[in-house]
């Protein structure tokens, strides 16, 4: 592919994102629409050249790179979804052999993963993010559908394998909800926007103690609601197919449904967490000692009953919560 | 020996990734030392001793501080040279966001973080443009979008790089950033002769030379005036 013959207009016909190259290398192109990208970039002087620090040649290579990088970004969807991730095994800190083999995660599935804090949870996640091929600490290797993977997922800014939500995020914008959500979407190249918006917003206050709308600061959020935009968000539109969660407060959240609107988007659900509603939730958990993964525990009948209990244990302080927060008055019958 | 230059904007989280990637590659037994090049003051010096790594700081004082890089980078190399590095790491704070320290064909990594706001990659030139790696810190911060939205404004910058996150408190990433510093088959005796990957910014006025009053009859030399309209001329 070379831009060299097209001109302005036709670039951005038939590469629309390319306007978002323009804008972020503050390249006014208003009046050049007619003109090739070389020509263009001829018409900066010597002077305007050194005063703004362009660079003519790197953004000429710059704007086939990122448009090279952009439609395999934008192919990426239909073609190579993920379906499983598979860990091998490595060793821990004393370099003893992991408690397990081979141990393959589906999509659509959860997995808890329990541990002392230090205990190596970092670094399995870290070992994921580079799909580590026994080039980590831990000697782990890592496969996605079964095959040892691109590097793609190690170096493409745009393709991260995972997408985190921890305890400490917080919204740092100062933007509405609906300007948030926009401009996300327009990162990820998302074609309806307007949809997708309304997808968000509608999920989010599916999982929201407190209602909210587009119209509402993300740093007035609180945290509950600010947890289930996050949530919703990742689910519709990150691009990871893997995500991680670092504990969900049960605070003003349906953690029940937020776990079930990430799976119903087909993503891989590792959880840390030591919530026991939540690690009971999960189909398996990872436990996690002096560095290496000691064992994988199937969620047992037995356990699945005490989640019951578990969760009707959440429901009734969740309802005790809401009657505070409506002004009603707790007695013993409720 | 090897050598890498980081730089980024102040307190962008520099000397913890590189403390964290410097961590991954002791246990690999490569032995690193660092410059640290800063401006008026730093005791990042203490936190690389402490960490038991060779170091030595510069301080340019009433220079810019990429100039003084520029001036003293291969007196540095040498005395990398006589420590018996395998890895000299220089750091230098990114002031103005409109110079870059890095040389050609010497790795130059820029640091940046997710919490200086989305317009940043807009605002930092060559230092963010044409590094070879984008590190963003402080993801564990911030919202999986923001992180997202982040990343993609940082790459349409500089498509070419490899961008990571990293973080500089549980040194998630460090390790696999780590084994991008070190390329087995490179070895500098000297930097002497090579270039910059792009001119620093040319500035010689009268302020430059210690003039401290304020108006036109004190203006000389490289002086360019703000377009406000006709009514203010």
């Amino acid at each position: 592919m070379t831009m060299n013959n097209l001109t302005i207009r036709e670039i951005i016909e038939k590469y629309p994102f390319a306007e978002t190259y323009f804008n972020d290398n503050k390249l006014d192109v208003k009046g050049y629409e007619d003109s090739t990208f070389d020509e263009y970039l001829n018409h900066f002087s010597q002077e305007d050249i050194e005063n703004w620090a362009i660079d003519k040649e790197s953004l000429k290579e710059d704007l086939e790179i990122y448009i090279n990088q952009m439609k395999k970004f934008l192919g990426l969807d239909d073609k190579e979804g993920i379906n499983s991730l598979t860990i091998l095994a490595g060793h821990d800190k004393s370099m003893n052999p992991e408690g397990f083999k081979e141990f393959t995660i589906n999509k659509s599935e959860i997995v808890s993963i329990v541990g002392p804090t230090g205990s190596g949870k970092s670094r399995l996640l870290a070992d994921i993010e580079w799909t580590a091929q026994k080039d980590t600490p831990t000697g782990r290797s890592i496969l996605i559908n079964g095959e040892i993977p691109d590097m793609k997922w190690r170096y493409s800014s745009n393709n991260k394998l995972v997408a985190q939500l921890s305890q400490n995020m917080n919204f740092v914008m100062d933007l509405t909800v609906r300007e948030f959500i926009v401009l996300h979407a327009q990162s990820r190249l998302v074609e309806d926007v307007e949809e997708t918006t309304q997808r968000i917003i509608e999920g989010a206050n599916k999982l929201a103690g407190e209602q909210f709308d587009l119209d509402t600061h993300i740093t007035a959020l609180s945290g509950g609601q600010s947890r289930a935009l996050m949530i919703a968000d990742t689910a519709i539109l990150s691009s990871s197919p893997i995500v991680l969660i670092d504990e969900i407060e049960n605070a003003g959240i349906d953690r029940k449904k937020a776990l079930d609107l990430l799976v119903s988007k087909d993503k891989i659900v590792l959880m840390a967490t030591h919530d026991p509603t939540l690690a009971l939730i999960a189909d398996k958990r990872i436990v996690i000692k002096n560095g290496g993964i000691s064992k994988i525990i199937e969620t047992s009948e037995e356990e699945r009953e005490i989640l019951e209990k578990l969760e009707e244990m959440d429901t009734f302080i969740q309802g005790m919560r809401s009657k505070l927060r409506a002004g009603e008055e707790i007695t013993v019958k409720n | 020996m090897n050598l890498v230059v980081f730089s980024g904007p102040p307190s962008s989280g520099k000397t913890s990734i590189v403390l964290k990637a410097i961590d991954a590659l002791k246990q690999r037994d490569i032995k690193v030392g660092v410059v640290k090049f800063d401006c008026l003051y730093t005791d990042d010096d203490v936190l690389y001793e402490k960490a038991g790594v060779p170091v030595k700081k510069g301080l340019s004082g009433a220079l810019c501080p990429d100039h003084y890089f520029a001036s003293n980078i291969e007196e540095v190399v040498q005395w990398g040279i006589k420590q018996d590095l395998d890895l000299l790491i220089t750091e230098s704070a990114g002031l103005c966001n409109r110079c870059s320290p890095y040389i050609k064909d010497i790795k130059g990594i820029c640091v940046i973080d997710n919490l200086s706001g989305i317009n940043t990659p807009k605002k930092i030139g060559p230092m963010l443009k044409s590094a070879d790696i984008v590190v963003i810190t402080k993801g564990d911060i911030v919202s999986q979008a923001e992180r997202e939205v982040f990343a993609s404004k940082a790459s349409s910058v500089n498509p070419r790089a490899i961008t990571m996150h990293v973080n500089g408190l549980t040194g998630q990433g460090a390790y696999e950033l780590s084994t991008l510093l070190i390329d087995k088959e490179k070895d500098i005796e000297s930097v002497q002769g090579m270039e910059l990957r792009f001119p620093m910014p040319a500035a010689m006025c009268s302020y430059c030379l210690g003039e401290t009053r304020i108006g036109e009859a004190y203006q000389m030399g490289n002086v360019r005036k703000m377009d406000l309209g006709d009514d203010y001329e």
